[in-house]
């Protein structure tokens, strides 16, 4: 044995480029499906939209370089501004969706008969299209036949035009996408709500918490990863609202209840929209936005990674 | 859609005449897209391309049918990148974007030949654009007020013949309690046909068309006179109320039910009327009285056009499509009532014998001696005319915004007309 086989040895020198440096480049394999997708279809876009709001291109002919005009006719445009504006109410507003889907869960959250149909049925207009929601929501606002109006009849109110009132009807819409979206945090807050351990109850109830001082100081700090989904899913939720507001009052009335993304639609993409540029400055705008978001979110995963 | 053999040898005949040396049989390929994808537009066009494949057996035809409202999108793409060898759109401003972008093929050629240039002498002037001609019409309809017949006997009213009967009219309409006129301005471009009339009325095609054009400001007195004449129909509670809510065809029951008396709408609006239970006893029409009795009646006549994108591949059997497609017989055929229910763009064509086609034939060829307009949004470029929409909606809601309305659409029109 105080031989070594020739063979052995020559293979182990001869291992290819790969196996030596296996541990080190695996990672970047398993990886790189991931990061040319991301970089191609999320990374270049993003820069190709920053380029494109320095230009006045109409998406067929030359484009021509205008530098920050866009952005400076954006900073004067009546328009530009309502939609900022409105993203703000969607972004404060649509957080109601999270207390209101812990109530939901807390009360679900239950031990009777049919319970997992009561569920399934709070649970059931995430499932439907935001389309649908939309439609369901403009007939019940209708200004003479829908049910809003009738049961505003019978207490001797109304009748009011939601979504034809300039002043109204972003809230209108917003209200149709808590709907949804309560849901969502409630589902949330149910699968959370199961891990709640039940010692800690005990302990908490021994020490004489009960209701409000239970839910807030032994309950809530347990759902915190739910809570912190929620709030990522939900202002996500608000800053991508579109349909709902295509749907229901496409934009109108007179341009009131459009917000970023559905304005740069419009001025970019839609039917009579033939500014590129203009569009692509409002994009880089509402990306903007969603960087402050988006930092937060990474800042706050870190922090818990670095907590552990 | 029941084109016989005997029909086809019509056409047969028809485009063989109309393309003279040019008549033999294609051979390649030939790449069809359309917009017309509601179903009896869809179904007219498929059965003219089954015919245009029998006269060409050996000729491979490819029809794609785009949902119409997504193909205003989709067009900019499709031409740039994968062109077909014809192309739906429509006429006068709306092709400008595609015409300076250099996407469309120049047709000039085609309305040199003496059949062309003599029966589709009406829509040249829409097709035109530095003198060039960029396409050709397949289809035409006209614009005017359909109304309730019936109501109007009731009450004993007659067609009115100028604003001050409109007026009288609508007050007795009004009276009796139902609202004048139904509209639904969701989609904004309805608010558009009803500029389009005002303002033609009160101060002509030409005036019209330099507003189109950018050559007078939106906040100059003629403009507000025109906008006067509309607050008072508005101030007298003609329209329906929260029209803002409604699209056009939402807008559609309120006549149906006689909760309104008219409607100012395209002939498209027929159909669905005459679906709804409104038969030729209960509906009517009449073209948009006089305002200013010195001025010219002019008319709104939308039309929809064929061209050949500048990069198609089959440029020759493109041409020999669009002859076949403005050929008289294919454009009885294809405008009857049966079919497109519209009006035929050859002027040697037969107009179907339909109530409304009759009366609007005999509209645009005898009694619009101002000219013919295709309609806000087609005439207005894009921008200007998405901004105006809006404004135009928010004025019938609010009439008091005029002011700070017309002020912006001034500043819109500094930047899209320079």
């Amino acid at each position: 044995m105080t031989a070594i086989d020739p063979t052995i040895a020559s293979a182990k020198s001869e291992r290819g480029w790969y196996k030596r440096n296996e541990i080190a480049v695996t990672p970047w394999l398993f990886l790189a499906p991931a990061i040319l997708f991301f970089a191609f279809y999320v990374l270049w876009p993003i820069y190709q939209s920053i380029a494109i709001s320095f230009y006045d291109w109409d998406g067929l002919g030359e484009a021509r370089y205008v530098g920050m005009a866009n952005y400076v006719e954006l900073m004067d445009d009546g328009a530009f501004e309502v939609s900022l504006w409105n993203n703000l109410k969607w972004l404060l507003l649509y957080l109601l969706a999270i207390p209101g889907g812990l109530f939901i869960a807390l009360f679900l959250n239950q031990t009777v008969t049919g319970i997992r149909l009561y569920k399934s049925l709070f649970f059931f207009p995430f499932v439907i299209s935001q389309v649908v929601v939309g439609l369901v929501f403009s007939w019940f606002y209708l200004p003479n036949e829908g049910l809003l109006n009738g049961v505003l009849g019978l207490v001797g109110l109304g009748p009011i035009n939601v979504l034809g009132d300039p002043t109204m009807a972003t809230y209108g819409i917003i209200a149709a996408g808590l709907w949804p979206q309560t849901a969502y945090c409630m589902i949330l807050y149910l699968t959370g709500l199961n891990a709640v351990d039940p010692e800690q109850i005990e302990a908490g109830r021994l020490d004489g918490a009960k209701g409000w001082k239970m839910l807030w100081y032994i309950i809530i700090p347990q759902l915190k990863p739910a809570t912190f989904i929620a709030f990522v899913v939900t202002i996500i939720g608000a800053l991508r609202s579109f349909d709902l507001i295509s749907i229901m009052t496409n934009g109108g009335p007179f341009g009131q209840t459009r917000v970023l993304s559905f304005y740069m639609f419009e001025k970019a993409l839609s039917e009579y929209g033939f500014r590129m540029g203009y569009g692509a400055a409002i994009a880089v705008v509402l990306f903007l936005i969603m960087l402050i978001f988006i930092a937060y979110f990474l800042w706050s995963m870190w922090a818990e990674e670095k907590g552990r | 859609m029941r084109f016989t053999t005997k029909t086809m040898l019509m056409a047969l005949a028809g485009s063989t005449m109309l393309a003279g040396a040019a008549s033999a049989e294609l051979t390649g390929d030939l790449k069809i897209f359309l917009d017309t994808s509601n179903p009896a537009p869809r179904a007219t066009m498929e059965a003219m391309i089954a015919d245009f494949q029998e006269l060409h057996p050996d000729l491979n035809i490819e029809t794609t049918i785009i949902d119409r409202d997504a193909y205003k999108t989709q067009i900019r793409n499709f031409l740039t990148a994968d062109s077909p060898d014809v192309a739906t759109w429509y006429a006068a401003n709306r092709m400008t974007p595609f015409v300076e972008a250099g996407l469309f093929e120049d047709v000039s050629d085609l309305w040199q030949e003496p059949e062309i240039a003599e029966a589709l002498a009406s829509t040249k002037g829409a097709m035109t654009i530095d003198d060039k001609q960029w396409g050709v019409a397949y289809t035409y309809y006209q614009w005017g007020i359909y109304y309730r017949k019936d109501i109007y006997e009731e009450l004993g009213l007659n067609e009115p013949a100028n604003f001050d009967e409109m007026k009288s009219n609508c007050a007795a309409i009004i009276d009796s309690g139902r609202k004048c006129y139904t509209i639904g301005t969701k989609f904004l471009w309805t608010a558009g046909g009803w500029f389009d009339y005002l303002n033609m009325r009160t101060h002509g095609f030409d005036f019209h068309m330099d507003l189109a054009q950018g050559k007078v400001n939106w906040t100059d007195d003629r403009v507000r006179e025109t906008f006067a004449n509309w607050r008072e129909l508005i101030d007298m509670g003609a329209f329906v109320d929260n029209h803002q809510n409604y699209s056009w065809q939402e807008s559609l029951p309120f006549i149906v039910n006689g909760e309104a008396a008219a409607i100012l709408k395209g002939n498209f609006a027929v159909a669905p009327l005459r679906e709804a239970g409104l038969d030729d006893n209960k509906l009517d029409f009449y073209q948009f009285p006089a305002i200013n009795p010195d001025v010219e009646l002019a008319e709104d006549a939308p039309t929809d056009t064929f061209h050949i994108p500048a990069k198609a591949q089959n440029k020759d059997n493109a041409r020999e499509f669009l002859r076949f497609v403005v050929s008289a017989n294919v454009q009885t055929e294809i405008n009857n009532g049966a079919n497109l229910g519209q009006l035929p763009v050859n002027a040697k064509s037969a107009v179907d014998d339909d109530k409304f086609l009759n009366e609007g034939f005999a509209m645009l060829s005898e009694n619009s001696p101002g000219g013919v307009a295709q309609f806000f949004d087609r005439d207005f470029p894009a921008e200007m005319a998405n901004e105006a929409m809006q404004g135009l909606q928010e004025f019938m809601v609010f009439p008091d915004n005029l002011d700070d309305i017309l002020k912006r659409l001034d500043k819109v029109q500094e930047r899209v007309y320079q």
